[in-house]
């Protein structure tokens, strides 16, 4: 696969996007915002899992986005969604930064631990404290977006077009990380990262970097989603939404950028029909998919449509 | 005085229900180096079983005793039968790959076993407080607790040592020690490994079901009681070091009296405090504080 492609197809199906966005059904539009804001934070996880690491806690930057966003309108009064949004980043960045010289030291199972436990700290700060609504969490309404007014109904189009031009700016931006020198370091660390230091490269100052990229993702997303939501609660923080991320990563595999898009854009829809047809079975299907991805399609299911490409 | 002695008492009852858990983690993960998010399934599924068996019983009218050996049944045949099942059934499948991947797939059980569960139980929560209620109180100072909580402790030390003695002083456990050190060498020099995982995973799956069977009477057993479950009892092993049996037992007495000193001095930090020290011990000992040490391999 050339990187033309993959731009190429990634600036395609962002300008479908966009163009959908005044004439999509607002159900629609709701749910690709969402698909898009978690497919921005699976894109975080895989950068992280391109290096090998799985962080059972990109809940942590998810909840922190959609709080500092929350937060800036309930508390400071301001109410532009862009403002919003570019704060979930900053909160979410700063904060990976200072945990990320912690975590980019740890690997495996305890990086996974690590990164879970700091996501359940959010966690439990949130559930406590009765200012920001303990469990039930708060509401947020943006009034404006860059400084133009939101009429009624029309913010969440906004949203939905701000999260596909967020995920074509961050999708082309990953791509050419992933496809620099130092992105393929990334899978070299995988492989063996005492060869990657021996070779004279940097392995913390690249993981370091991927894991304050991801988090600043994870804020992105956050952000996004709780405009789309129009709601944030402390279920953002918590390790099943972490687990959940993880398994989007799974279901499109880290072979592309393209790939959490697509797997967030399946995950939505497929939640979307069993909850209204199949409430009760939702996490066993869940995990009945899982069981079978990493049995049958352990590269995740990018990898039908590379095997696709590759056979034409 | 009183005071203290109530916050330490309950810190130590909450450790032994931690315990349970976290023996179960440990000895999985040492022996098949797989951290199982599914405990915390087990544990739910121990609670259900002993909770309807129990409620069965006392509504036709037996005699209560006899409920404590029935929720003992409970779990065990809760392990028994799904211990086998996963890892002959799902797990065995996976060896080989990655810790991580076999976390997911854990995970996927977990996520499977959930549902099967309300798909068995409703959503009601079954409520079985007689044994709980059943041996009455005594008291600390002036406050009074129910002779319960003697009976948990009293299970999670003789589980404790009933596990310690297994590993280190029968055959069958120093030849699972010879796998945790090496399963290749181990295999090679004719030991049954995969008997040797069998054997580990059943026990394991036994002692979470043995957990949640005796939290049953004090609960309302209801659906998501093994989401909670799972991350506490991961903090602990973390804590105390994957693989290490005294340090699941630290863990365990650590974040049991942390959880109850906060609870009683400062609720509102509770939950926090807890993942906080698993932060903080990673922070200071990377491992835990009581792994082994390991061979960088290259």
């Amino acid at each position: 696969m050339s990187r033309d492609r993959t731009t190429v197809a990634l600036a395609v199906v962002c300008a479908c996007l966009l163009a959908a966005a005044p004439v999509a059904p607002q159900w629609l539009v709701f749910l690709l915002t969402l698909a898009l804001a978690k497919g921005l934070v699976v894109l975080g996880l895989v950068l992280l899992m391109r290096t090998g690491l799985v962080s059972f806690g990109q809940g942590l930057y998810f909840g922190l986005g959609a709080y500092a966003a929350a937060l800036l309108g309930a508390r400071a009064g301001i109410l532009d969604g862009l403002v919003m949004i570019v704060a979930g980043i900053a909160t979410a960045a700063a904060v990976a930064a200072a945990l990320g010289l912690l975590l980019a030291r740890y690997r495996d199972i305890f990086f996974a631990m690590l990164s879970l436990a700091f996501s359940m700290i959010l966690y439990g700060l949130l559930v406590k404290s009765s200012a920001l609504g303990s469990t039930d969490g708060f509401n947020l309404h943006a009034k404006s977006f860059a400084g133009f007014a939101l009429a009624d109904g029309v913010g969440r189009r906004v949203f939905y077009a701000a999260a596909v031009i967020a995920v074509f700016a961050a999708g082309l931006a990953v791509h050419r990380y992933l496809a620099s020198h130092y992105g393929r370091l990334a899978t070299a660390i995988r492989d063996n990262e005492l060869r990657v230091e021996y070779l004279g490269a940097s392995v913390f100052r690249i993981v370091y970097a991927n894991y304050v990229a991801a988090g600043a993702l994870g804020g992105l997303g956050g952000a996004l989603a709780a405009l789309a939501v129009g709601h944030v609660d402390p279920e953002t923080a918590y390790w099943t939404t972490s687990g959940e991320f993880v398994f989007i990563a799974v279901l499109g595999g880290t072979g592309n950028v393209l790939a959490p898009f697509l797997a967030a854009g399946v995950f939505e829809a497929v939640r979307t029909l069993a909850s209204q047809y199949a409430p009760n079975v939702w996490q066993m299907t869940l995990g009945i998919v899982m069981l079978l991805l990493i049995l049958f399609l352990p590269a995740g299911l990018w990898s039908l449509v590379a095997k696709k490409r590759a056979g034409t | 005085m009183t005071d203290l002695a109530a916050v330490l008492f309950d810190g130590v009852v909450y450790s032994s229900w931690l315990f349970m858990m976290a023996a179960g983690l440990t000895l999985i993960y040492g022996v098949m180096k797989i951290l199982n998010i599914a405990h915390g399934s087990l544990y739910a599924l121990g609670a259900y079983a002993a909770a309807s068996l129990v409620g069965a019983w006392l509504a036709g009218g037996h005699p209560p005793i006899a409920s404590y050996a029935l929720l003992a049944a409970a779990a065990l045949a809760v392990g028994l039968v799904m211990g086998p099942l996963l890892e002959r059934g799902l797990l065995r499948l996976m060896y080989g790959k990655d810790e991580v991947v076999l976390l997911l797939v854990t995970y996927a059980v977990f996520l499977i076993l959930e549902d099967v569960i309300k798909l068995v139980w409703g959503v009601e929560s079954l409520v079985v407080s007689e044994p709980y209620a059943l041996p009455g109180n005594f008291s600390i100072g002036t406050l009074a607790y129910p002779v319960y909580n003697l009976i948990l402790i009293g299970a999670a030390v003789a589980i404790g040592l009933a596990v310690a003695w297994g590993l280190y002083r029968t055959r069958a456990g120093k030849l699972l020690l010879a796998v945790i050190h090496d399963r290749e060498i181990s295999a090679a020099m004719g030991i049954n490994v995969d008997r040797m995982y069998l054997l580990t995973f059943t026990i394991g799956a036994t002692l979470a079901a043995v957990g949640g069977a005796l939290t049953a009477p004090t609960i309302a057993v209801s659906p998501g009681i093994g989401v909670e479950v799972i991350v506490l009892s991961f903090a602990v092993v973390v804590i105390g070091g994957l693989g290490s049996l005294g340090g699941a037992a630290l863990g365990a007495l650590m974040v049991g009296v942390v959880r109850s000193v906060m609870v009683r001095y400062w609720p509102e930090a509770e939950l926090f405090t807890i993942y906080l020290v698993m932060a903080l011990v990673l922070i200071a000992r990377p491992k835990g504080l009581f792994a082994a040490p390991e061979a960088r391999k290259i």
